[in-house]
């Protein structure tokens, strides 16, 4: 090894050891516990877990919802954010507020807006229900219902992690060059053309960046099932982390918790090698 | 979430263990609670504590307050992991088949040495008990113990031309005044529904109240056997069907647990089912006359007991253990449980309680401070089995899929039944 790579690898070292310990370790040892061990007892090598993946309803239910709240909240998330940023990118009074009022959603802690938002919820008492019933509207029980509680969750999903992309997009758009911009203008071309032509595609990089982390935030965002619906009514709203946590720590079967963490990071590195191998193609680099 | 979370408790974690460390005391104790129901009972918590300090300069107690139930088991457990264990801690009573599962905890029978200890064993209230006692040995001993009990808004009474002193007795008078307390508005949308039991948070706990007034019972004393398919159970659920799709009494879906206690502040529900544990806070909030009843019968009066009782963990010494054994007769002695009761509405843990001058007084000047403890001789105990978790899940899914009308009670129950045999059979 020459010193240069010596010297490179010494630089890594203690990221590397961070990794080690706190992700690579852990993995493997995911892995381990899935296959020798039942509940929280040691075992000797055992699929009895994985069989038991095949049928539980639970689970497959689990999975429908977590891929319906992906399938939804990721596009609308980024689709949203796009908007945003192309409104507070545009020369107007107060786009400063404009920004900090969108970016806000963002800055709150999970937690607290699930308690702000339960109430917003709520039969009876809910903000949505009193407006509602301004138009003589009996309302619905949002979080009660199981056709309902799953899209509520993702409007809160949707509304906190749009204002987060806008700021990606916004300082994409900032680092345009105006003079393609003054070159599509004489040559006649539309707003929509000049969207379709330039600004889109020039913000594919950032695009595919915002995608990979919707896409992970849509898989780790549980923190609002704690307050809002703890995944019901009836499993009505569970997504596969919840059900990860309710498994190692309401059911004590941590040995269960593992098989099906392994399901969630073969699902997480599938989906990142799709995203990157179909868009990273399409990708515009500068 | 869990990898940064799990730094963060590494690195406060390391920082506490650094800083008791250098604390000097005999015996230290840490101890972690938990709160269920909301208000400022920390502060309650952390005042009992520092008097039992300044009566015990000796021992040293380090009360953490770990969330709700579910999260003081999990740091409790955690902790007993990272080996830094707590010597004892306040946990959900029905986590006692789970916790002897573990092999985490030792009966206080083991602890208790002067006849005066086997005494005071024996001083509390059975009913309240009967969670805390499996294989004959003591396990837990009652602390934060609640009943459900019936809240109900004596205005919106009188208001509806009932009597505000005779609450629904029976099922059929909850079904029929609750009718006379619904109203609509001109557009048939409902503006005051008649009564609220909630079916989040902790559904099976409302539906051992409604089993236990048909006559039947969820498991039996070993947790190791369900009954939820079995008629008199099937016919609660029903019950509680009706209230929403054919009495329409009652919203139909899941009722939120947590913004219950709003609702009924709010004057949207005249009646609510909710934890003895809220009475202060309702008491404290209504601008309304109110009251306050045991459930309705059908067979028989009836509700669960619930809450969280003192166990001792296995990993700690003898000289901790005797610590910890003060420290809980010191939080249940008749003195500490009165101030405990009047201060959160949770009952008195013992008839001792109840005899001391302050809820003497209390009860007098606030009848309802009682209900739960009469209501205590038609009581029964919580759903708790072995996997209690697992257990209560299925449950909990198959009321919550009757109440939301996917299936129907019948379907719910048994399917709920199959899935618990399988879990249950090999603790036979």
């Amino acid at each position: 090894m020459s010193r240069h790579s010596v010297q490179a690898w010494l630089l890594l070292l203690p990221a590397l050891c961070l990794l080690m310990a706190f992700t690579y370790f852990p993995t493997v040892q995911t892995v381990w516990r899935s296959v020798f061990s039942l509940g929280t007892q040691p075992s000797d090598f055992t699929l009895e877990n994985y069989q038991f993946m095949m049928e539980d309803d639970v689970l497959h239910q689990v999975i429908v919802n977590t891929a319906l709240y992906a399938l939804f909240t990721v596009p609308l998330a980024i689709g949203i954010a796009l908007v945003m940023a192309l409104w507070v990118n545009s020369q107007m009074k107060g786009r400063g507020w404009l920004r900090l009022a969108y970016f806000t959603p963002t800055v709150l802690p999970m937690i607290a807006v699930a308690n702000i938002w339960l109430f917003f919820y709520s039969p009876e008492i809910g903000l949505l229900n009193q407006l509602l019933g301004l138009f003589e509207h009996r309302g619905y029980n949002w979080l009660g219902d199981p056709d309902l509680s799953l899209y509520c969750l993702m409007v809160i999903t949707v509304w906190k992690e749009a204002g987060f992309f806008m700021i990606f997009y916004l300082a994409a758009l900032q680092s345009l060059s105006p003079e393609l911009y003054q070159a599509a203008s004489i040559e006649g071309a539309g707003r929509w053309t000049q969207f379709r032509r330039i600004t889109f595609p020039l913000l594919m990089p950032t695009t595919l960046f915002i995608l990979v982390n919707a896409v992970l935030n849509a898989f780790k965002m549980v923190d609002h099932l704690f307050i809002l619906t703890k995944g019901g009514p009836n499993n009505a709203s569970n997504l596969l982390l919840y059900y990860i946590y309710e498994n190692a720590f309401s059911f004590f079967d941590t040995a269960y918790a593992a098989s099906l963490t392994l399901l969630l990071l073969l699902a997480l590195v599938a989906l990142a090698l799709l995203q990157f191998g179909v868009f990273e193609r399409r990708t515009h680099y500068r | 979430m869990f990898t940064k979370g799990k730094k963060w408790l590494l690195a406060t974690g390391f920082i506490a263990s650094s800083f008791t460390s250098m604390a000097h005391a005999a015996t230290e104790l840490t101890m972690y609670y938990p709160v269920a129901v909301g208000g400022p009972l920390t502060k309650v918590v952390d005042g009992m504590i520092a008097e039992f300090e300044k009566n015990n300069p000796d021992i040293d107690v380090k009360a953490i307050y770990a969330g709700n139930y579910n999260d003081a088991r999990i740091k409790a457990l955690a902790a007993l992991k990272s080996g830094k264990p707590a010597q004892l801690s306040v946990m959900f009573s029905i986590d006692v088949h789970e916790l002897m599962d573990l092999d985490a905890i030792i009966p206080f029978d083991e602890v208790v040495e002067t006849e005066a200890d086997r005494k005071w064993l024996q001083s509390f209230y059975p009913a309240l008990m009967e969670n805390g006692r499996v294989d004959d040995k003591t396990w837990g001993v009652p602390f934060q113990r609640s009943t459900i009990v019936m809240y109900y808004n004596k205005d919106l009474f009188r208001a509806a031309g009932l009597d505000p002193e005779q609450p629904p007795k029976t099922w059929d008078e909850l079904a029929a005044m609750g009718k006379q307390l619904t109203k609509k508005d001109a557009s048939g949308n409902t503006t005051q529904w008649g009564a609220m039991i909630p079916s989040t948070g902790y559904p099976y706990w409302m539906f051992g109240a409604l089993t236990k007034q048909n006559g039947a019972v969820l498991m039996n004393q070993a947790g190791n056997e369900t009954y939820f398919n079995q008629p008199a159970v099937v016919e609660a659920l029903q019950f509680w069907q009706t209230l929403g799709n054919e009495h329409q009494i009652m919203p139909k879906g899941a009722i939120e647990w947590g913004t219950l206690r709003q609702n009924f502040l709010e004057q949207k529900t005249a009646m609510m089912w909710h934890s003895t544990g809220n009475l202060t806070a309702v008491k404290k909030n209504a601008n309304f006359d109110f009251g306050v009843a045991m459930l309705p019968a059908k067979q028989s009066l009836g509700s669960p007991t619930g809450g969280g009782n003192f166990y001792l963990f296995k990993d700690s010494t003898a000289q901790e253990r005797e610590a910890a054994l003060k420290l809980v007769k010191f939080m249940t002695s008749p003195e500490q449980a009165a101030n405990w009761s009047i201060a959160t509405g949770y009952m008195g843990v013992s008839q001792a309680a109840y005899d001391t001058q302050a809820l003497q007084d209390y009860v007098k000047t606030f009848p309802p401070a009682a209900v739960a403890r009469d209501q205590l001789a038609h009581a029964t105990a919580e759903l708790s089995t072995h996997q209690a978790g697992r257990v209560r899940k299925l449950l909990d899914d198959a009321i919550q899929s009757a109440l939301t009308g996917s299936a129907s009670a019948q379907e719910a129950l048994d399917s709920a039944q199959k899935k618990a045999e399988r879990i249950l059979k090999r603790y036979r």
